[in-house]
């Protein structure tokens, strides 16, 4: 042990100096270190990205790899609707008391009614089991946990291949499998409906399908209204369990109905779903961690049962969630001009978002790209699968300043009147 | 179907009660002397602040915000610790107090070779042991109140923690014990911290009540601060949820000291990596006003100010209702009312006692007798007094 700590102190203050000598010497009195085990983890991709663009010192770069909304000033914007709203609650001189474990009720009552519309027969069933939830990604672990602990047909949630990439490590912390079926089309850049439906019939019954609602992420391939038809379809006769993910309702198309109508079909049709939400992106709520978890049950008794499950499980989590966000989603959806006001926000960055796409395409024919571009606003949200080749992206980032995902993923929304042609020049110089 | 939350079913209880003279001495959330939930000016002032300061709504960022982190630590172990100049703590926001401790369960379920089972002090906040269980540990515990002294039971405590398998964690309420409010003395600390040198054994530190408990955040903060000078390489798990009534903005931090910088990065690495497909990224407005109260001097003075007059006030009410019982003509020795420290009181009333207590006088409380000094105020603790000698003479 000795031999050990004068090692340690020499090798220490070989990179720290005098102090991490002093540190190793008195390791001896000091009790065993207990993390020599723990590895270093892998460094995260995005934030990667992220880094390397910081220290490009090229007054054209363009980090098309940020996963939120900027403006067409290329900076953070925070909804007038939402400092409108935020406004209110503070000055109301609330308090700051707990919310109970499944948060703040008018909240969940808001959120799930934006998601099925106000006047669906399930909510007025009470068949729903809505937790607020610690954004889209606290509801995805909630409800894993949910699942892992009281689904039985299957302890397998299957994804669709390329999906966002927590969706794994959720399910797998949370005891689950995780397998997938087919979903985008490199080919194309658009969605392998052939491959999917054949996916999807050959699952064992009982599995749980994760779905993107709309705007997939990465991808940002959405399937049509008959495709959605032909997979609901297909759920049913085999009896599988749809899980969706809706973290971009009104952002997608700047129709929140619309977004969300791929949910309200598969409740219409008879499924009991389960629906993760986030007011994240819509908005713009970010940081203040804002989303809904819910599971249809048959009738309420079976949702009082799995709600007293569901606050077991939250509990031991965190106890119960942030208000703040929740205040200003509920503020918002319940005040009708604020309502009003926001679903013309959400309309608004949506529409940017749409705009930028198709100059985006323009600017590439402009450029005399002879590729077919017809999938930059075919796809819809905030990413585009450019359908670069890595090489091609390394191009872009190295010739370029272009930053973005090895994928050939970019975000529109760091795209901007002010360098979508310069971003059109370089992905053709790239690919032509 | 699940079943009932046990507290939950004392304030529905309450909520039916007609009595113009009930007391919900349930509550674990500080009331003022109206009995009304308590802002305190220095948050409502450092939240009009962030407000008016148009800041964006970003993303935090896995660890939560920086600046709160920091000043979340700096507050525990007091800003010159060489630990923290050293660099060898790994601090990351969490979601409260209970998200600090799910952290820090996932990360020694993963991680923390020596053992899987943390032991907690009998008894314990009740959410500990599902925190623990959830995240793969085994829960026992090792004994901590004595019931025939409404105090501390150091030989049982210090007995059982010597019995311990070497890397057992132990985990330790800083101060403001809850649901006893019993809290070791310091010489009694000393024994616990030595104990757990010899046998190796890690302290896993849960304080849900800095300042809050005697009103000074040093003194509160001691326990913690002696293990790390005396060598232990501690865990700490923090809530702004009482000492800045910040209750449902989820403020909290969770932090793992290392031996140096370079194991701090590995561990976290991994810390992230676990909070991850938890939560992405914490809440930020609790954070927000924790970091403008803690780095702004005048606001900071003010919050020492504000959480001491809440520890004062619960002091004051203990003081009066002792006093009060002694006037009653009490023949009990209600020294514990006085010595207990923090939110909660183990009376040492009987269950049949807690029965009547609620039935005959309207005041709910948890059948183990424990009341939340909370909810006592100068307009009922007389009340209190009176009660509490009918079903105990």
């Amino acid at each position: 042990m000795a031999l050990q700590n004068y090692c340690k102190a020499a090798v220490l203050s070989k990179y720290f100096g005098h102090g991490a000598k002093l540190v190793a010497a008195s390791g001896q009195t000091r009790s065993a270190t207990w993390w020599t085990n723990v590895e270093m983890g892998p460094p995260d991709a995005i934030l990667g990205v992220t880094e390397a663009f910081k220290r490009d010192t090229s007054p054209k770069k363009m980090n098309l790899g940020v996963g939120a909304y900027r403006g067409d000033d290329g900076k953070p914007f925070v909804l007038p609707s939402v400092k409108k709203a935020e406004k209110m609650i503070v000055e109301a001189n609330m308090d700051k008391e707990y919310a109970g474990i499944i948060g703040i009720p008018e909240f969940g009552k808001a959120a799930i009614a934006l998601a099925l519309g106000e006047n669906n027969p399930v909510l007025a069933d009470g068949r729903n089991v809505t937790t607020q939830a610690i954004s889209g990604t606290g509801a995805l672990r909630v409800g894993a946990a949910f699942f892992s602990k009281w689904y039985n047909p299957s302890k397998v949630f299957y994804i669709p291949t390329p999906s966002w990439g927590n969706h794994t490590p959720i399910f797998k912390h949370s005891g689950l499998d995780v397998k997938s079926y087919r979903y985008y089309d490199s080919a194309t850049c658009g969605f392998d409906a052939a491959g999917a439906l054949e996916d999807i019939s050959n699952l064992p019954e009982g599995s749980v399908v994760v779905l993107h609602a709309c705007a997939h992420n990465p991808t940002g391939v959405d399937p049509k209204q008959e495709q959605w038809k032909e997979i609901c379809e297909v759920m049913k006769k085999k009896k599988l369990f749809p899980f969706f993910d809706m973290a971009y309702q009104g952002f997608a198309s700047g129709d929140c109905d619309r977004d969300a109508w791929a949910v309200r079909y598969f409740l219409e049709q008879g499924h009991n779903i389960a629906l993760c939400q986030s007011f994240a992106k819509n908005m713009g709520l970010y940081g203040e961690r804002a989303g809904a978890f819910t599971v249809i049950c048959d009738n309420k008794e079976e949702a009082d049962r799995v709600m007293s499950q569901v606050k077991i499980l939250i509990r031991p989590m965190y106890s119960n969630p942030p208000i703040h966000g929740a205040r200003i989603v509920s503020k918002i959806l319940h005040t009708p001009e604020l309502r009003q006001e926001w679903l013309g926000d959400v309309k608004g960055m949506a529409d940017r978002i749409i705009t930028m796409r198709k100059r985006l395409r323009d600017g590439l024919a402009k450029e005399g790209s002879s590729h077919n571009w017809q999938h930059i606003t075919d796809q819809i949200g905030m990413f585009c699968f450019t359908g670069l080749k890595p090489d091609q992206v390394e191009r872009l980032t190295k010739e370029f300043s272009v930053y973005l995902t090895k994928d050939g993923r970019i975000s529109v929304a760091g795209v901007a009147s002010g360098n979508v042609d310069y971003l059109a020049h370089a992905m053709h110089e790239v690919t032509k």
